[in-house]
């Protein structure tokens, strides 16, 4: 299988704050992956530099065929060609407010791509029905619970056919109960073959559905490999200190 | 009140509904859709990360608030002459009125900007939107609903702010108001007519702005 993302050497600092020390990463076309840690680690950081949310001090991210080298400080529109690769799920949705439901799955497709309305919004309403919501396609997200939001947040970032999709803690703000109904529209994707990069502290959805595991630390990947290996027999203290106090929290 | 009173009331009607409708209205219209135009553009300037951009903008904030609006009308309308500029009365006042709004408008239209929450400008940036199309789709609809009361406040004093005009010899209500008063002496009658006038104005604005707000609140919990 060949790689559809590829992470090198990325350094990102805030201030006096060296957050990522040089991550390397490879994400197979198709798999899986899920990155996990302590807060402060640095996963939601390398997560949202595959998208540029935050620029990168140094280093390359290449999705597909398209290759950033932050240290050459890239344009505006370099910038903007990376992103167009992958959709983004965000830990609060942070869905358009002043937009239907289906408007803001049409957003990206019709305002940005200039698709077709009637085209775009035919796609918009498979994918609510894909995320089980085509009946809320009128409603605006303030009418939606935590779960549905969430769902709408999926299908905005399907709607502009990433080749990569990114989760950012997608279940971290949500009440227990509604977990479960977000993560099972992440399991399915994952089954019709997306690439997905997850940041989770689930690590039930980690054990059943990712490929690779990363264990992050301190800016650095600690430990990475399979599910099994990572969250069952790690091999760094750091990695079993961090699953000891996940699984036992008292 | 005698008869002669209620005589002077009538025949003051018309000439005063003349000046809201030929002065104070359309003074207030312009000046205020020009304003915000300007506004918006300030404002953004003000948010530019160029500093000289900025700069400008804050120094046009800063001299709009500091100096009396008087003083702009007088200077417009009275000084440029000397520098041999000479603007009649009518256009003097929009000029005045609108660069006043912008000033005021434009710190009302930067702060609602900054309410919208960085969320929404990520958002917008991951499914593909420019600066541009970010601010026109997602940050300024959202801005507008918390910019409405505050402009609401910025119009409502724009209406009685055009009565400076009266001193630059525009024919609008306060002007209407004196010209009847000199002659006759009523003064409190033709001035509290014309008062009567301006709040009826407002009291429609204020109105207004309410329907205004519940259709922008539409997409809001409540």
């Amino acid at each position: 299988m060949t790689d559809l993302l590829e992470v090198a050497g990325l350094h990102k600092s805030f201030g006096a704050n060296h957050v990522l020390r040089g991550i390397d990463l490879t994400v197979p076309a198709g798999s899986v992956t899920v990155l996990v840690g302590p807060s402060g680690s640095g996963k939601t950081t390398v997560l949202r530099s595959l998208n540029a949310l935050e620029i990168a001090d140094q280093g390359t991210v290449r999705i597909g065929d398209v290759s950033v080298d932050f240290g050459t400080k890239p344009d505006r529109r370099a910038l903007r060609t990376l992103r167009a690769q992958s959709g983004m799920v965000f830990q609060s949705h942070n869905l358009f407010p002043h937009l239907s439901v289906l408007r803001n799955v049409m957003e990206g497709p019709l305002v940005v791509q200039k698709r077709p309305a009637a085209e775009v919004r035919a796609e918009a309403l498979t994918l609510l029905e894909r995320v089980g919501l085509a009946d809320k396609a009128e409603q605006y997200p303030y009418q939606l619970s935590g779960g549905q939001q969430q769902r709408v947040g999926i299908a905005r970032a399907l709607a502009i056919k990433p080749r990569l999709m990114l989760f950012d803690e997608p279940t971290s703000a949500l009440d227990p109960e509604l977990v479960g109904e977000v993560l099972a529209v992440m399991k399915d994707l994952a089954a019709e073959g997306w690439t997905m990069v997850v940041v989770t502290h689930e690590m039930r959805f980690a054990r059943r559905v990712a490929d690779q595991v990363l264990f992050m630390d301190g800016g650095v990947v600690v430990e990475h490999g399979t599910p099994a290996q990572v969250l069952d027999q790690p091999e760094q203290e750091r990695t079993q200190r961090f699953l000891h106090r996940l699984n036992d929290p008292i | 009140m005698d008869e002669s009173t209620v005589e002077l009331i009538k025949s003051s009607l018309g000439p005063l509904t003349e000046g809201m409708i030929k002065g104070t209205l359309p003074l207030t219209a312009i000046s205020f859709v020009l304003g915000l135009a300007l506004a918006l553009v300030v404002a953004l300037m003000r948010l530019s990360p160029f500093w000289p951009v900025s700069a400008i903008a804050r120094a046009f904030v800063s001299v709009i608030r500091g100096t009396p609006l008087l003083v702009q009308l007088f200077i417009i309308f009275y000084g440029l002459p000397s520098l041999g500029a000479t603007i009649d009365p009518y256009p003097s006042a929009c000029i005045a009125f609108t660069l006043n709004v912008g000033g005021y408008a434009a710190e009302i239209i930067r702060a609602a900007i900054l309410s919208v929450p960085r969320g929404q400008w990520e958002a917008a940036s991951t499914v593909g939107m420019d600066y541009p199309t970010t601010m026109r789709r997602i940050v300024l609809p959202q801005a507008s609903r918390v910019a409405v009361p505050p402009l609401s406040n910025t119009l409502i004093s724009l209406v009685k702010d055009t009565s400076l005009a009266s001193t630059i010899l525009v024919s609008e209500t306060m002007r209407k108001a004196a010209e009847l008063a000199a002659p006759t002496f009523e003064f409190f009658t033709l001035y509290m007519v014309a008062a009567v006038y301006y709040w009826v104005v407002c009291l429609v604005l204020s109105f207004a702005q309410t329907r205004l707000e519940t259709r922008l609140d539409r997409y809001v919990a409540s």
